[in-house]
């Protein structure tokens, strides 16, 4: 039987806010255990909570992105359970009435392909906080630093097919939300987590499967695994003629392979209902307006123009557009050199990106900022150098021996382009190498290029080649 | 309306309360008649009445970011029954 | 025994300001008498005597020095539900035996700001929940005017010690009738300002939606200095409104020619004893000679209010009492198995009968299956009942009736039958689901025992009542009695 698959993601997007949603204690990451927890976040009696401005801006901002409503007026609710890192024994959340209602995503799961993926909503609620289980024998430790801490959980629909539509998905948000600086992106510190509902039905079957929910996956490549290994499991269960569970399932890094928790149904009764120690939160058309105008340019708008206005392939574009930090690079350099983008794109993706994942770094510690990379990209667009010098001169500026001018001098790689000079030189290998003028002169081409690789070698790579190239051709004439 | 004693149990256990099994049936007496007294609500007719969360018509007031909340672990941690290295201890959670 | 602890705040301002005595003196006289009385009555779960003695003698330097506010060196109680830094908030409850608060409600606060003194905490009903004072794991409160029947509740202890003469006046706390219905059983006058009016921050919450702070006391007057202090926008509390606050004693001189009084027929029919109707209606009889004007209304979903006020306040508890799970504070029972034996166990034995009951109908009421029968329709049925009092002060300014239906029953008398209990609440509740403020004051005597007559304003209308009440009280002098000299 022929399959398919259906997967929708809940990614919980941490918000980069001072201050936690509920309180004014601060979301600092790494703190020592329960020092960052105040009286709100630990739940004691009395106290209350009051709605952090900025938490509320944040999913705004996240809404105007996706293109979708924003809820005028949103409604936070209790979510009821017992846990030891849920201090209040309910997690304030919203049900009914979420902030960020139906928007959409265009996502490019392959080269020259793009889908639109479809989101339910987003909305917005506390962290809760962690336990640890390793800290003393047969007891759990509690730290609820991160208690509070303000969470965008991203619903999709269930609109991607296959894992690597999936990933592109989760990447595409991991980037629009650090794009538009609500959320940092540091998926090992939890900043973004993803939970996956896969199901599986035959193909052309109308009806959805029942789906599992996986929790637990921390990085695409274990997103991508984790899915894949559902899929597997669910088509295998049916085809040994059983029924798929509806129910959480915990992904297993080390074992690749996806486990039962307990059973949904059994353990939760939520009890949601309005929190009545907050009032709805009002937005109007005014606030959205105001958010609008102050988001920066989105990254979908960004490659369209790469690709519509700068002539870029697609490729290039959607690359140069995927962060916040690389397209920031590009357009810093693009001022400089803005006659030459594709060389500019070549030299980012290329040489560039290589260094940077050599050495893990991001475009935000480049060693070569965008002013030395255009100063060297200059340098051979007026045919001071070589493209194959520029290499050179672009390792020398990494080490940071300086700016792509000040090591063409002190290295004299300054191309020859003086006639004069490359005559003398092609005149000298022509002397010394009458066999090969032989060759060339009876039909052989391709000892022209014997020729060339010489002379650039006596000239240490300096010699102009087209000039090399022309000069050769004429000298070479029987 | 009549709730009985598995009822009883099992919302005792939603709720997370010990109770005495020998009390179980008073509770799911006591609890029935207050049900049946909150089933008097069903004497008025409530369509297309727009339910009511506050007393208030106000809207939530929003709160600047900022993290002024000073570290005070010690004096809170002062008043919790079992507590290590600043972590709270609770018997060991299964996943 | 001084004849002070009978005084108002009032006299002891006048006195304190003119040094006929000093802070020192009255707080000690204070708590002389409630060494004496309270192992009687039980309307103290702590006495604070170091504390109280302490910040008197701070006061009399400050008012020596003349840098004294309106409340400065005045002893008060405060019902133990309000959060206080360093002494022990009980909430009535064994959960929170030991339970010392890391912070002031905003409350006490704010009269810790104009250094006024703490006596103690005053005795209540378990997280508020009962009109008795009998739910109290520190042992039922005893009504001063009769020490064989309850005070009322949930602020019986506030009610008692301020009737007893143990303190001049007190905090309470009023959810569905929890300051009036005490004010009335204990024949001292009550005030439940307007929902968003003080801050709840630090006020443990019984149910969030409902819970108002609110001042007892001998007189109106008292009420509105005490308020002055209480009243105010608070940042920390969502719910707390920023709105300007008139000088409440300002206004309570204001003559009441042409206030238009409704009494409500809901509030007059079957049910409502006959003693207590008699002198409610001396009492608008009064207020008809002080030259207002009575009309007959109808808040007519009155009869679904005490249904639709426990599904609401016993959700909200529900969620509300989630927190006591012995993790971070409170109680936590011996050795405990496993984490649901932590939880079980420690709020088993933390909780009090009702206080589970209440829980429990909570939790059923919003569980699956159930939350759109129980409890959205309440959340329906409380916006018409609002609406019926809207109706009602297009009409008139304020309303009169009855704070409770009987006067103070006999200890024991209903603890049995929860729901005969509930039943007692009935004209106080409505108030609560609308938000308004409401007032009680002493209006006579049923049996022997005090009647209230309750008053209910529109919102914010405070003044209005205060004026009502002062009125009321410079022509008649129930609540000039005292139980001892009855």
């Amino acid at each position: 039987m022929q399959w398919e698959t259906v997967i929708g993601l809940e990614i919980h997007a941490q918000l980069a806010t001072k201050s936690k949603i509920f309180s004014a204690a601060s979301t600092a990451f790494g703190a020592e255990p329960n020092t960052q927890a105040c009286a709100v976040d630990l739940g004691l009696p009395g106290v209350l909570p009051v709605l952090n401005k900025e938490v509320v801006n944040m999913a705004i901002k996240f809404g105007v992105a996706i293109d979708a409503e924003i809820g005028r007026e949103s409604v936070f609710a209790r979510k009821n359970y017992f846990y030891p890192d849920l201090p209040k024994g309910y997690q304030i959340s919203q049900m009914d009435l979420p902030i960020v209602g139906k928007g959409r995503l265009t996502i490019s799961p392959a080269e020259g392909v793009s889908k639109v993926v479809g989101i339910t909503r987003a909305h917005l609620e506390e962290d809760a906080g962690k336990s640890l289980h390793d800290q003393f024998p047969g007891q759990t430790g509690v730290d609820l630093n991160r208690a509070g801490t303000p969470l965008l959980e991203i619903v999709s629909e269930p609109d991607m097919s296959s894992a690597k539509e999936a990933v592109a998905y989760a990447r595409k948000i991991h980037s629009l939300v650090q794009f538009i600086e609500i959320c940092d992106g540091n998926m090992a510190q939890g900043s973004l987590r993803c939970d996956a509902n896969v199901s599986v039905r035959p193909v052309g079957q109308q009806e959805l499967g029942t789906r599992a929910e996986i929790k637990n996956i921390n990085s695409f490549r274990f997103l991508e695994r984790a899915i894949n290994y559902e899929i597997e499991r669910q088509i295998d269960v049916i085809e040994d003629g059983g029924t798929v569970v509806q129910e959480t399932r915990l992904y297993d890094s080390e074992k690749n392979e996806t486990r039962s928790m307990r059973s949904k149904e059994e353990a939760n009764d939520y009890r949601y209902f309005p929190d009545p120690d907050l009032l709805p939160v009002r937005v109007t058309d005014e606030d959205i307006e105001t958010i609008r105008t102050s988001l920066p340019e989105l990254p979908e708008q960004k490659r369209l123009r790469y690709i519509n206005e700068l002539k870029l392939t697609d490729y290039n574009a959607e690359l140069l557009s995927s962060s916040r930090e690389i397209a920031d690079y590009f357009e810093t350099a693009l001022c400089r050199l803005s006659d030459q983008p594709s060389l500019l794109a070549n030299w980012i993706l290329g040489d560039l990106t290589g260094a940077l994942n050599k050495s893990e770094m991001g475009f935000a510690d480049s060693p070569i900022n965008p002013e030395q990379l255009t100063g060297l990209l200059t340098r051979i667009s007026d045919n001071t150098i070589s493209g194959k010098i520029a290499k050179e001169v672009f390792e020398a500026m990494w080490n940071g021996e300086g700016s792509a001018d000040d090591i063409i001098d002190s290295k004299g790689l300054k191309q020859i382009t003086d006639t004069g000079a490359i005559e003398q030189l092609i005149n000298d290998v022509i002397a010394s190498n009458p066999e090969q003028v032989e060759q060339f002169r009876a039909g052989k081409e391709k000892v022209l290029g014997f020729f060339v690789g010489q002379i650039m070698k006596q000239s240490k790579g300096k010699a102009n080649p087209g000039q090399v190239n022309q000069l050769l051709r004429e000298k070479l004439k029987p | 309306m009549s709730l009985k004693t598995e009822d009883v149990k099992n919302i005792a256990h939603l709720a997370r309360l010990a109770i005495d099994d020998d009390a179980v049936t008073d509770y799911a007496s006591d609890l029935s008649n207050i049900l049946d007294l909150v089933e008097q609500m069903n004497q008025v007719d409530t369509d297309n009445v727009q339910p009511m969360a506050h007393p208030m018509d106000a809207q939530q007031r929003l709160r600047d970011d900022d993290a002024s909340e000073p570290d005070q672990r010690d004096k809170f941690q002062s008043i919790a029954p079992d507590v290590e290295n600043g972590l709270y201890r609770v018997p060991k959670v299964i996943e | 025994m001084n004849k002070n602890t009978n005084a108002t705040i009032k006299e002891l301002q006048t006195g304190l300001a003119q040094g006929t005595f000093s802070s020192a003196e009255i707080t000690s006289d204070y708590l002389t008498k409630i060494n004496l009385l309270n192992p009687d009555i039980n309307a103290f779960i702590s006495i604070t005597r170091e504390k109280a003695l302490e910040q008197a003698k701070a006061a009399d330097q400050l008012i020596a020095d003349g840098k004294a506010s309106a409340l400065t060196g005045i002893p008060l109680a405060h019902k133990d539900i309000f959060c206080t830094d360093g002494t022990t908030t009980t909430c009535g409850s064994r959960m929170l035996e030991n339970f010392k608060a890391p912070y002031n409600a905003n409350v006490i606060q704010n009269f810790e700001n104009q250094h006024a003194v703490m006596l103690g905490k005053t005795n209540m009903d378990e997280f508020a929940m009962g009109s008795s004072n009998e739910n109290s794991f520190y042992g039922p409160v005893k009504n001063p005017w009769a020490l064989d029947s309850v005070p009322g509740g949930s602020s019986g202890g506030s009610a008692a010690a301020v009737a007893a003469g143990l303190a001049p006046a007190a905090t309470g706390t009023d959810t569905g009738g929890s300051i009036r219905q005490p004010a009335a059983f204990c024949g001292i006058t009550g005030l439940k300002p307007t929902y968003g009016r003080v801050s709840r921050y630090g006020m443990i919450a019984y149910a969030s939606s409902l819970d108002q702070g609110g001042p007892m006391a001998h007189t109106a007057e008292d009420c509105a200095i005490l308020l002055q202090t209480m009243a105010g926008f608070d940042k920390r509390d969502s719910t707390s409104m920023d709105k300007e606050i008139p000088d409440y004693s300002a206004s309570l001189n204001n003559d009441l020619s042409g206030l238009k009084i409704g009494l409500p027929k809901e509030y007059f029919a079957e049910g409502l004893n006959s003693d207590v109707a008699r002198n409610i209606d001396e009492a608008i009889s009064q207020y008809q000679k002080l030259g207002a004007e009575i009309k007959d209304i109808s808040l007519p979903n009155s009869k679904i209010a005490i249904p639709t006020y426990y599904v609401v306040a016993m959700a909200e508890c529900s969620s509300n009492l989630s927190r006591f799970d012995g993790v971070r504070f409170g109680h936590r029972c011996d050795d405990p198995k496993d984490l649901e034996d932590l939880y079980k166990r420690s709020r088993g034995e933390g909780f009090g009968e009702e206080v589970k009951r209440r829980i429990m109908i909570g939790a059923y009421t919003l569980s699956a299956g159930y939350y759109d029968a129980f409890y959205l329709k309440a959340q329906k049925l409380r916006r018409l009942i609002s609406q019926d009092f809207s109706q009602a002060f297009e009409e008139v300014d304020i309303i009169a009736g009855p704070t409770t239906p009987e006067v103070a029953w006999k200890t024991g008398e209903k603890s049995a039958d929860p729901v005969s209990m509930y039943l007692q609440d009935i004209y106080t509740i409505s108030v609560n689901l609308a938000g308004l403020p409401g007032m009680s004051v002493p209006a006579g005597f049923a049996d022997g025992k005090p009647v209230g007559l309750q008053l209910i304003g529109n919102y914010f209308d405070e003044s209005r009542l205060l004026n009502a009440a002062h009125q009321f009280q410079q022509h008649t002098d129930w609540h000039q009695m005292s139980p001892e000299e009855k």
